[in-house]
């Protein structure tokens, strides 16, 4: 928590400087910028230059929190932050048909991705709000026959994989609406919303190497599910969902999903071997970590390992020079251990010392390599300054031990 | 330069036409020539990887209309490639920190 704030501090502190390789102003974080702002708040123009080591960025493994753009989902959107602005619900005028044209032919690229009809697709400004507005149809439709189950179809924190095809089959076998949040598990895993007996899906642009502030809701039409809107206005997208649906936005979700549907079994092929080689080497350098998630059913672009005796805050910020999570990222100001973790069944020890890795389509084997080296020779250096890791040497056994109070 | 040193020859199918043969390695060199341009660290290294990938898999593909296909696609993510590479520069920002310790390979 102490390193986060001082990172605030030290943003504010230092203004931005343009780096030595770049024409363009840099505006990202530096890496070491804390030990400058501890001396002075002012930066002097006779200050030596930072050294080369402090400018570098970190490797980023934490794919469950957000993704970066594909590039080829941001060369489809800028024609629309360009040249095409239109207003797609404006009738009158080409500016509004080509921009909803663009519109309805994102709609069909979601929809294919996962076996819909365009006409079942609402886009929303998120996986959040379709969440939202699947589950206030449960609030507005509750009798004693009627219900809804939701589950997440791949996990963010863990990566577990539900049986969403055999839920979706009890579920239509007993007339209850069966909803999913799909936001890790669209385009990484293939999804068909018929085979898969689903009723409503919740899809998130940044998860799948769109843009932000974007996401879709499958809502099926045969048999009809009827959802109330959460947002009212002018009517768009069938009166479920008003407000100016933003083409920009909506293009680059389309253009990630179909990305996605072309690169799908190509990233599930190397991400696979990917984190069989993260999860090996780190396994056979190390004793006393342990997979969290069940390992036959698990996406493999996420791997979520604990480390006994040693902290996870604090090998993540000894991990300083990789971006890694432990959990997710909604929760990360509290210090709770995490809802998924005690659920499995975790040790609350053990649940404190989970670091979650995130495997994507642009990681390489040198990042791999890197993270795994780095914590591997951090996860040694702390579990040596652990006084439980000594006793564990010692042979002592941790769980019969009478701690008193003080 | 001339002919890259490590020629993909074998990648592509000896029943090819000579003038498609030549027009897809010099797509092929064309498209990881510019790959090696992105700035970002993920992205250049996937763009040569994916590119080297690709033709390595459809390098079996016999029918001519697939090859055109294929060939069609390829250049509009030449296209792509070329935008990308552009703005990724004009925005370019620190590198990370495995870049100094890069080999130059994939």
């Amino acid at each position: 928590m102490l390193l986060r704030t001082a990172w605030r501090r030290a943003a504010a502190a230092v203004p931005v400087a343009p780096g030595p390789n770049s024409t363009a102003p840099t505006r990202g974080l530096r890496l070491r910028v804390v030990d400058h702002a501890t001396q002075s708040d002012v930066p002097s123009a006779t200050a030596t230059p930072p050294q080369a080591e402090s400018e570098l960025r970190p490797l980023y493994m934490d794919v469950q929190a957000t993704t970066p753009l594909d590039p080829r989902v941001l060369d489809a959107m800028i024609p629309y932050l360009v040249n095409y602005y239109g207003n797609p619900h404006s009738r009158t005028h080409a500016y509004g048909w080509e921009s909803e044209a663009a519109m309805e032919h994102a709609r069909q690229q979601v929809a294919s991705l996962i076996g819909a009809d365009p006409r079942e697709i609402i886009f929303t400004s998120g996986a959040t709000e379709s969440n939202n507005i699947a589950i206030k149809e449960l609030e507005s439709a509750i009798q004693p026959d009627t219900s809804l189950v939701s589950v997440m179809t791949v996990n963010n924190e863990i990566g577990v994989k539900q049986p969403i095809a055999e839920i979706g089959r009890i579920c239509s076998s007993r007339k209850v609406y069966f909803h999913t949040d799909a936001a890790q598990a669209v385009g990484k895993i293939p999804l068909d919303v018929n085979d898969m007996k689903i009723d409503l899906m919740s899809i998130s642009g940044h998860k799948i190497y769109g843009p932000k502030g974007v996401g879709a809701i499958y809502i099926r039409r045969r048999p009809r599910v009827r959802v109330e809107a959460l947002q009212s206005g002018g009517g768009q997208e069938r009166g479920m969902r008003s407000g100016t649906v933003p083409t920009p936005l909506v293009v680059g979700l389309g253009a990630a999903c179909e990305v996605a549907q072309q690169e799908m079994e190509y990233d599930h092929k190397r991400i696979s071997k990917l984190a069989e080689r993260l999860t090996q080497k780190i396994m056979k350098s190390l004793p006393d970590v342990v997979m969290n998630g069940d390992p036959e059913h698990h996406y493999p672009g996420c791997i979520n390992l604990s480390f006994a005796y040693v902290e996870g805050e604090s090998l993540l910020m000894a991990l300083k020079d990789v971006a890694l999570s432990s959990g997710s990222a909604c929760t990360s100001a509290s210090l709770e251990p995490s809802y998924v973790l005690r659920a499995i069944g975790t040790d609350e020890d053990l649940a404190h010392s989970s670091i979650r890795f995130g495997i994507g389509r642009f990681t390489t084997e040198e990042e791999v390599d890197y993270t795994v080296e780095k914590c591997i020779h951090h996860v040694k250096r702390l579990r040596e300054m652990s006084p439980l890791w000594e006793m564990v040497q010692d042979g002592i056994d941790l769980k019969s031990i009478k701690w008193t109070q003080h | 330069s001339g002919p890259s040193r490590r020629g993909p020859i074998y990648f592509f199918p000896s029943k090819m036409a000579a003038s498609s043969r030549a027009q897809v390695l010099d797509l092929y060199r064309a498209m990881l020539r510019e790959s090696k341009h992105f700035s970002a660290y993920n992205y250049r290294t996937y763009a040569v990887r994916r590119i080297r990938d690709a033709f390595r898999e459809n390098k079996n593909v016999k029918d001519p209309v697939e090859i055109q296909a294929l060939v069609n696609k390829a250049k509009r993510d030449l296209g792509i490639i070329r935008r990308q590479v552009l703005i990724g520069q004009m925005y370019s920002t620190d590198k990370l920190i495995i870049e100094n310790q890069e080999k130059p390979r994939t």
